[in-house]
C-alpha cells in the first residue's frame, strides 16, 4: 500500500513538473503575475510529492519488502540498517530517485528563499528546474521504476554489492548528487538570464551562493569517494583517473572556474558573456557525467544496470538540456552588454587565467575520458587512456594555476602591478623555496619533482597566510588592532584564505604519496615481520571470522616502532553470503605523518600468506585539505553578503557602486 | 568510485586479493623496478582501465611475467614495449602512442590552451588599458555643481 502512495505521488510529481515549466514561463512572458508565482507552489509540492516517493521506497527497503522488485535485487533482510537506507541509492533506480528528490530540493529553495528576485527572473529560474525535473521524474517513471512489483514476491533479496558496504560509501552519492544539481540554479540562472537578456552585479550575487554549495558538495563528495576508494579497495591509491572519477572531477573544475568568474561579474560587470556561459557549461558537465555513469557507455560491464535503452533516453535529455541552452545562449548573448575593461595584469587578469586554464584541464580530463569510445565509433580501431596521460596533460596545466594562486588576491583590480604582488609575497615565496631545498636536501636521490612539488605545496599555503595577514596588517598595526580586523573580516575574505590554503595541504598531500610511498609485497608466515618505511610489520596469525551477512578470515599483524609496540592492525578476507562475493578489509594504522596500510592476500604455497604492506606519507593530507576547503566555502556561504536570497537588485547595485 | 572495474573483476570470476604475488617478485632490485615501471604503463586487457600490476587476473599475471623473462634475458625498456604492442596491439598501452589518431587526444588541450591564451591577449592588447570614457552632460552638470558648492 505504502508502495503504491509513493507511485501515485511520483506520477503526480510528473504532472506537477509540467505545470512547473509551462505556467511561470508562459506568465513571464505575458506578464501575468499570477501564474509567475504559480512556480512558486509547483515547485514546493513537487519537492512534498518526490518526498512521498522517496519516503515510500525507503519504507520497502527498511522493512525488506521483497514484491517490490527494486528491493529485491538490491537488498537482503541480514544487512545492517545503515546499508538497508543507503541500499536505496545504492542502485540505478534509487539513486535517480535521489537526484531528482535533490534537484526538487533546491527548486523549493529557490520558491522559498528568492522571495527578492524580480518577479519574472524567480519565474523563469523556476520553469527551468521544472523542466528539468520533468524530463529526469519521466525517465524514472517510463525507463527505471523503482516501484514495481514482483509476483509472487521472493523470500530473500538478492543483497546489496558488498563494497558498496560501508560508512563513507552510503553517505557519498548524496553529497556529490547534490553538488551535481546544484549547479542546476545555476545553469536555470543563465537560461533565465538569456530569456531576459539582462546579466548584472546582483545576478551574479544571486547566482554565487547557490554555485558556492553546489561545489561545496562536490568537494566534499569527490573527497569521500576517493577516501573510500583508498580504504576499501586494497590497492593503496586514492586516485585512479577511472571515468566515474572524471566524471565527478569536470563539473568541480568548470564549477570552480564558475565561482571565480561570478566575482568579475559582480565587481567590475565583466566577462558576463563568459560566465553565462561557464553556468551552461558546469551543468552540462554534471549531465554528462550522469549519462556516462547511468548509461553504460563507457565500459560494457557496469556495477549498476546496463540498458541501452535507458542511456539513448538520457542521451536525447542531455541534447535537449545542452543543445537548447548554447543554442539560447548563440542566439541572445549578443544582448547581454560586455562591461569593464582591464589590462592583462589585474585581478580581473589574474581570474580569466584561472579561468582558462580550470577550463583547458577540464578538457583534458574530458578529451582523455572518451577520446576511445569517439575512436572506436568512427574507425573501430581500440586504445587505452590511462593513468599517465592524465598526468602527463592534467599536471602541467594546473600546475601554472597553483603558482598563480597566491598571486591572484594581491593583484588591483582593472590594473595591477605583478612586481608589486611578488615584492608583497615575498616572505611567502622565500618560505616555499626554503621548503623545496629542505626536500631537496633531506631525500636522498630522491625524484626531482619532489622538491618543486612541495615547494608549490608551500607557496600555496604561505601565500594564504600572506593573503590573510596582509588583510589585517599582521606585523604593519598593533596587534590589537590586527585582531580587531580580523574579527571585523567578511567571513567570505576568510573563505579564500581557507579554500586557497587547503588547495595547498591537498597538493603536499597528492604530491608526498605519489612520490614517496613505500610498498612492501612479501609472503609471511606467523611470527614473521617486514619494515615498512620507519615502522615494522609483525604477522601474528590468522582466525576465521564471521559477520552479520559474511564469514572470512582475520589476519592481525603487530606494528612496531625502534621496537616499542604501536598498534595490532586486522586485515580480512571476507566472503559475502548472497552473492559469495570476497572483498578485503584493509588494515589501516593512520597518522599524520603517514599511513601504514596492511592487505592480506591468498595463501602461499609454504603456508605463508601473502602480503601487501604500504607506508603512505601524508596521505591524510589530501582529505584533510578537502576538508578544509569545503570549510572555506561554508564561511563564504555564511557571509551576510553572500547569503542566499540577501541582496536585493537596487541595494546590490548599490553596494558596487560603493565599492 | 571504481564500481565498473570491480564489478569487471568479479563477473570474470576473480577475487580482489593480491594482483602482484610475492613469488613474482625479481630478486635484482633494479631490475623489478623496471619492471614496475613498464607495468604500469601496461593495461589489463580483461579489466576496466587497470595497470597489470593491479589486476588479479591470469591473463595479468602472465604479461607480468612475460614482462619479467624479457627483462631477465638483458632486453631494453623500449624492446619489450615494442613486444607488447606486437602482440596485443595499441589498446594494451595506458599511454597512447603519438600517432595520426592520438593527434587530438595528445594535442588538442595544449592547443586549446595556447590558441585561448594567445586570441586574449591580442584582444587585451588592442584594447589597451582601459581608456578614460568622456563625462556624459549630466555628470558633468553634477560635478560641475559639487565644484561650486562652498565646502563646510
Amino acid at each position: 500500500m505504502i508502495t503504491e502512495i509513493g507511485h501515485f505521488a511520483l506520477i503526480l510529481a510528473v504532472g506537477v513538473a509540467l505545470y512547473q515549466f509551462l505556467a511561470p514561463l508562459y506568465g513571464a512572458q505575458t506578464g501575468h503575475a499570477g501564474l509567475m508565482r504559480a512556480g512558486i507552489s509547483a515547485a514546493l509540492l513537487q519537492f512534498v510529492l518526490i518526498a512521498v516517493a522517496f519516503a515510500a521506497l525507503t519504507h520497502a527497503y527498511v522493512v525488506s519488502d521483497f514484491s517490490v522488485s527494486n528491493v529485491f535485487e538490491n537488498s537482503h533482510s541480514a544487512k545492517p540498517f545503515l546499508y538497508k537506507i543507503s541500499g536505496v541509492w545504492g542502485n540505478h533506480e534509487g539513486s535517480m530517485l535521489l537526484w531528482v528528490l535533490i534537484l526538487a530540493l533546491y527548486g523549493s529553495a529557490v520558491a522559498l528563499f528568492g522571495g527578492n528576485l524580480p518577479l519574472g527572473l524567480r519565474a523563469r529560474v523556476l520553469a527551468v528546474q521544472g523542466a528539468i525535473g520533468l524530463a529526469f521524474l519521466l525517465f524514472i517513471v517510463l525507463t527505471s521504476n523503482p516501484f514495481l512489483r514482483i509476483d509472487p514476491p521472493p523470500i530473500e533479496g538478492n543483497g546489496l554489492n558488498p563494497i558498496l558496504q560501508d560508512p563513507a560509501l552510503a553517505f557519498h552519492p548524496p553529497f556529490l548528487y547534490a553538488g551535481y544539481v546544484g549547479l542546476s540554479i545555476a545553469f536555470a540562472f543563465a537560461v533565465a538570464a538569456l530569456i531576459e537578456g539582462r546579466v548584472d552585479a546582483a545576478w551574479a550575487r544571486w547566482v554565487r551562493p547557490w554555485t558556492l554549495a553546489a561545489w561545496m558538495f562536490l568537494t566534499i563528495g569527490i573527497a569521500m569517494g576517493s577516501w573510500w576508494a583508498y580504504y576499501e579497495l586494497g590497492w593503496g591509491g586514492w586516485w585512479f583517473w577511472d571515468p566515474v572519477e572524471n566524471a565527478s572531477l569536470m563539473p568541480w573544475l568548470v564549477a570552480t572556474a564558475l565561482i571565480h568568474s561570478a566575482v568579475v561579474v559582480e565587481k567590475r560587470n565583466a566577462l558576463k558573456i563568459w560566465t553565462v556561459l561557464l553556468s551552461i557549461l558546469a551543468f552540462s558537465l554534471s549531465l554528462v557525467g550522469t549519462f556516462l555513469v547511468r548509461s553504460g557507455v563507457l565500459t560494457s560491464v557496469h556495477a549498476f544496470a546496463v540498458d541501452p535503452q535507458r542511456g539513448l533516453f538520457i542521451l536525447i535529455i542531455l541534447c535537449v538540456f545542452i543543445g537548447g541552452a548554447l543554442t539560447l545562449f548563440a542566439w541572445r548573448a549578443q544582448s547581454l552588454k560586455a562591461g569593464g575593461l582591464f589590462a592583462p595584469v589585474s585581478r580581473e587578469g589574474s581570474l580569466v587565467a584561472n579561468n582558462l586554464l580550470l577550463c583547458v584541464a577540464c578538457l583534458a580530463v574530458f578529451v582523455g575520458t572518451l577520446y576511445p569510445l569517439a575512436l572506436e565509433t568512427l574507425n573501430g580501431d581500440k586504445i587505452s587512456v590511462g593513468p599517465p596521460y592524465f598526468n602527463l596533460t592534467f599536471g602541467p596545466i594546473i600546475l601554472p594555476l597553483l603558482l598563480l594562486v597566491p598571486v591572484g588576491p594581491f593583484l588591483a583590480w582593472k590594473r595591477g602591478d605583478i612586481g608589486l604582488a611578488l615584492r608583497r609575497l615575498w616572505a611567502a615565496l622565500a618560505l616555499a623555496l626554503a621548503v623545496g631545498f629542505a626536500v631537496f636536501a633531506l631525500q636522498v636521490r630522491g625524484p626531482w619533482l619532489a622538491p618543486v612539488g612541495m615547494a608549490v605545496a608551500a607557496w600555496l599555503v604561505f601565500g594564504a597566510l600572506t593573503d590573510l595577514a596582509a588583510k589585517i596588517s599582521l606585523f604593519r598595526a598593533p596587534l590589537a588592532t590586527s585582531w580587531q580586523r580580523l574579527t571585523g573580516l567578511p567571513r567570505s575574505a576568510l573563505g579564500t584564505v581557507l579554500a586557497h590554503g587547503g588547495l595547498g595541504i591537498v597538493t603536499a598531500g597528492i604530491i608526498a604519496i605519489s612520490l614517496w610511498r613505500i610498498e612492501v609485497i612479501v609472503a609471511l608466515k606467523p611470527g614473521e615481520s617486514a619494515d615498512v618505511g620507519v615502522y615494522k610489520v609483525t604477522f601474528i596469525g590468522e582466525s576465521p571470522l564471521t559477520g552479520p551477512n559474511y564469514t572470512g578470515q582475520v589476519g592481525n599483524f603487530q606494528v612496531t616502532r625502534d621496537g616499542h609496540p604501536i598498534v595490532t592492525l586486522r586485515s580480512e578476507k571476507r566472503a559475502f553470503k548472497p552473492s559469495g562475493m570476497p572483498t578485503t578489509e584493509v588494515g589501516l594504522y593512520q597518522t599524520l605523518p603517514g599511513d601504514v596500510y596492511v592487505v592480506m592476500g591468498d595463501e602461499a604455497a609454504d603456508g605463508a600468506r601473502a602480503v601487501r604492506m604500504y607506508y603512505n606519507p601524508f596521505v591524510n593530507l589530501i582529505w584533510l585539505g578537502a576538508l578544509v576547503m569545503f570549510i572555506g566555502g561554508l564561511l563564504s556561504l555564511s557571509d551576510r553578503r553572500y547569503r542566499v536570497g540577501a541582496p536585493r537588485r537596487a541595494v546590490a547595485v548599490q553596494a558596487v557602486a560603493a565599492e | 568510485m571504481r564500481p565498473l572495474l570491480i564489478a569487471a573483476a568479479f563477473l570474470a570470476g576473480l577475487a580482489p586479493a593480491l594482483a602482484l604475488t610475492p613469488e613474482e617478485l625479481l630478486k635484482d632490485p633494479a631490475l623489478e623496478a623496471r619492471a614496475r615501471a613498464i607495468s604500469a604503463e601496461l593495461r589489463c586487457l580483461v579489466c576496466q582501465n587497470q595497470s597489470i600490476d593491479d589486476s588479479e587476473a591470469p591473463l595479468a599475471r602472465d604479461l607480468r611475467s612475460l614482462v619479467r623473462e624479457q627483462l631477465v634475458e638483458g632486453k631494453t625498456d623500449a624492446e619489450i614495449m615494442a613486444f607488447v604492442v606486437e602482440r596485443y596491439g595499441q589498446f594494451v598501452l595506458l599511454k597512447p602512442q603519438l600517432s595520426g589518431e592520438t593527434l587530438l587526444l595528445w594535442g588538442s588541450p595544449f592547443a586549446v590552451l595556447l590558441i585561448a591564451a594567445g586570441l586574449l591577449l591580442r584582444r587585451r592588447r588592442a584594447a589597451g588599458p582601459a581608456p578614460e570614457a568622456p563625462l556624459t552632460e549630466a555628470e558633468r552638470q553634477l560635478l560641475d555643481k559639487a565644484l561650486e558648492e562652498p565646502r563646510v
